[in-house]
């Protein structure tokens, strides 16, 4: 009997966010096609992350847990992962599309001569009746390219579907009372010739992740230098709970690291609330943040292309405006 | 040092697009194709590199014939020799790409294998990582800085949190992330130089893509536009949009 395997990201027995958002397209998965779904953890921690699936309504999962992926290995983790794969054999399978996705499931392809479909925002799955055993699910995804400009929709001719699903857009659904029957998977031996992980230096306590944030403040060329650039952008980031965006003018001008840069060459973010100030709106800064759910512009240009994207705008100058604005948060959310 | 890159020719990221009539590519008429810009920080580090170690940097493209534009800019910025592996502009999957780059790069046995992170017009992130598989070589994707030590190379990349350190021993393969590096234009003298340097042209190796493209089509345009006020005297009613209408607060 095939299955859906859901890889649930995990860091020392914890669930990640996205894990949650890829269990629960699973399972949502599993229900329109009739097939099981399986989850899988890896690393240490594995088995206490499995446990947890049960939250999403994942009915068992497996916990890859052994010397060979006792600390990170792109190669050894691939290893492990192909293993478990083939041991089940699935139709389909789902990760997100992480860091963590981004160096495993393109080895992933190759090891298990399937090549994926990477950062996908829409998937369906329907039974195949007729067809060979592990090929019984017609898998189709949609996914950005061109970072968004255009949408291509994929089928799979191979099996497994190898599917990375991006952040923020697939809903987590927590299940009442849901239990996860755990299974230990040994790994296998690690390739001789691996990269090894060694160092991991966390960045600042309490940052929020730009591609997993639910509300982004962005800054542009509007802030005119990296003074104001902070005096009003990250304030106003703080009220919400928002995650610091940039466009890449401000980051190519040295205001901003790039891991904060939005766009065509930067990070693609879909949260619920995009805010961006002081962006006129470049065409591969649009690319970056289409997806959002719902679009802030603040410039005082009237003209801006931005605010043809956005939701709702603000002409006016960021000097003014921001400040205004983090203090009616503040006030909104002391009320609350 | 034997380093080999690997480069593809994309839209340029300011480019408006359009969908060809067939409904499954763009329409390239008047479309500025440009260097991958990633591509652009793998081939710097691959110059630096060899001006510190010595060596030898070979450019590789699988594409249309175009390319080579690319590939002999790519000579004028210093790299030595390229090899084009020509392919018509028909759809194939990043594995059946990655196939045809590791039959031809496998033999030449580069030390050093790199690509940029991603193509931006594919978007899968993925050929990179497969070629290095599929060779048997260790990698790391996302880079932002390396240091080359005897028989090994560190390798540093950001990840969601935090900031990882890789050890890997040679032969090797990594994706450049920005900010790895400010990547060089040509000059004059590198331009001329060029000129004398060598593409090779060879068959790609066949092999098929297990990826159906179906269609390819704009995204849905954005119905937005609603300008709310103006100054900070429209932050209430914009507040009051987001919490009654969105429910994004």
């Amino acid at each position: 009997m095939s299955c859906i395997l859901a890889i649930a990201e995990q860091a020392d027995g914890k669930l990640r966010k996205i894990a949650g958002e890829v269990a629960s397209e699973a399972v949502r998965l599993g229900a329109s096609s009739g097939l099981d779904v399986v989850g899988a953890a890896i690393g240490p921690g594995a088995a206490a992350a499995a446990g947890q699936l049960g939250a999403f309504g994942v009915k068992s999962a497996l916990a890859i847990e052994g010397d060979p992926v006792a600390t990170y290995s792109g190669e050894a983790y691939a290893a492990a992962l192909a293993a478990a794969i083939r041991a089940k054999s699935p139709a389909l399978v789902l990760l997100g599309a992480t860091s963590f996705a981004r160096d495993q499931i393109g080895r992933l392809g190759a090891l298990l001569d399937s090549s994926p479909a990477a950062d996908c925002i829409a998937i369906t799955a329907a039974a195949a009746p007729g067809a060979a055993a592990t090929r019984a699910l017609a898998v189709k995804v949609r996914r950005p390219v061109y970072a968004g400009k255009a949408l291509q929709t994929l089928t799979f001719k191979s099996a497994p579907a190898l599917v990375s699903l991006r952040p923020n857009v697939f809903p987590a659904a927590r299940v009442a009372g849901g239990a996860t029957k755990v299974e230990s998977f040994a790994p296998p031996p690690p390739p001789a010739r691996r990269g090894r992980l060694v160092e991991r230096v966390a960045a600042g306590a309490g940052r929020i992740e730009l591609t997993e944030a639910e509300i982004v403040v962005s800054g542009g060329r509007g802030l005119k230098n990296p003074e104001t650039f902070a005096r009003l952008i990250e304030p106003l980031a703080a009220a919400l709970g928002a995650a610091v965006g940039a466009s890449r003018a401000v980051v190519d001008a040295g205001w901003r690291p790039h891991g904060e840069q939005v766009g065509q060459t930067g990070k693609t973010v879909a949260p619920k609330l995009y805010f961006a100030c002081g962006i006129s709106g470049a065409i591969q800064h649009l690319a970056g943040m289409r997806t959002s759910r719902t679009i802030v512009a603040i410039n005082k240009d009237k003209d801006a292309p931005i605010f043809k994207l956005a939701d709702y705008g603000i002409v006016g100058d960021v000097e003014e405006v921001l400040p205004a604005l983090t203090e009616a948060v503040k006030a909104l959310h002391a009320h609350h | 040092m034997k380093v080999t890159v690997c480069i593809k020719r994309v839209p340029s990221t300011a480019t408006r697009l359009r969908i060809a009539a067939d409904g499954r590519s763009i329409d390239e008429a008047g479309v500025e194709q440009v260097l991958n810009p990633y591509d652009e920080f793998a081939v710097e580090e691959a110059l630096r590199i060899v001006d510190r170690a010595g060596g030898e940097v070979t450019l590789v493209s699988f594409g249309p014939d175009a390319v080579t534009k690319e590939l002999r800019n790519g000579l004028a910025m210093g790299a030595h020799q390229a090899i084009h592996l020509p392919a018509d502009a028909s759809f194939r999957d990043p594995l059946s790409i990655a196939r045809a780059l590791a039959a031809a790069i496998g033999p030449t046995q580069p030390e050093l294998l790199l690509f940029g992170r991603q193509a931006v017009d594919g978007d899968h992130a993925q050929v990179g990582l497969m070629v290095a598989t599929l060779l048997g070589m260790p990698a790391v994707p996302d880079v932002v800085k390396l240091e080359l030590g005897p028989g090994s190379l560190k390798a540093w990349r950001e990840v969601e949190g935090a900031i990882e350190a890789f050890e890997l021993p040679l032969p090797c393969a990594v994706t450049a992330q920005k900010g790895l590096n400010e990547p060089r234009l040509p000059n004059m003298k590198g331009i001329m130089a060029a000129k004398k340097k060598t593409i090779s042209t060879q068959a790609p190796a066949a092999a098929a893509s297990t990826l159906v493209l179906e269609s390819l089509e704009l995204p849905p345009e954005r119905s937005g536009g609603r300008i709310v006020g103006e100054g900070a005297a429209a932050v209430p009613a914009l507040l009051k949009l987001l919490r009654d209408e969105a429910r994004a607060l």
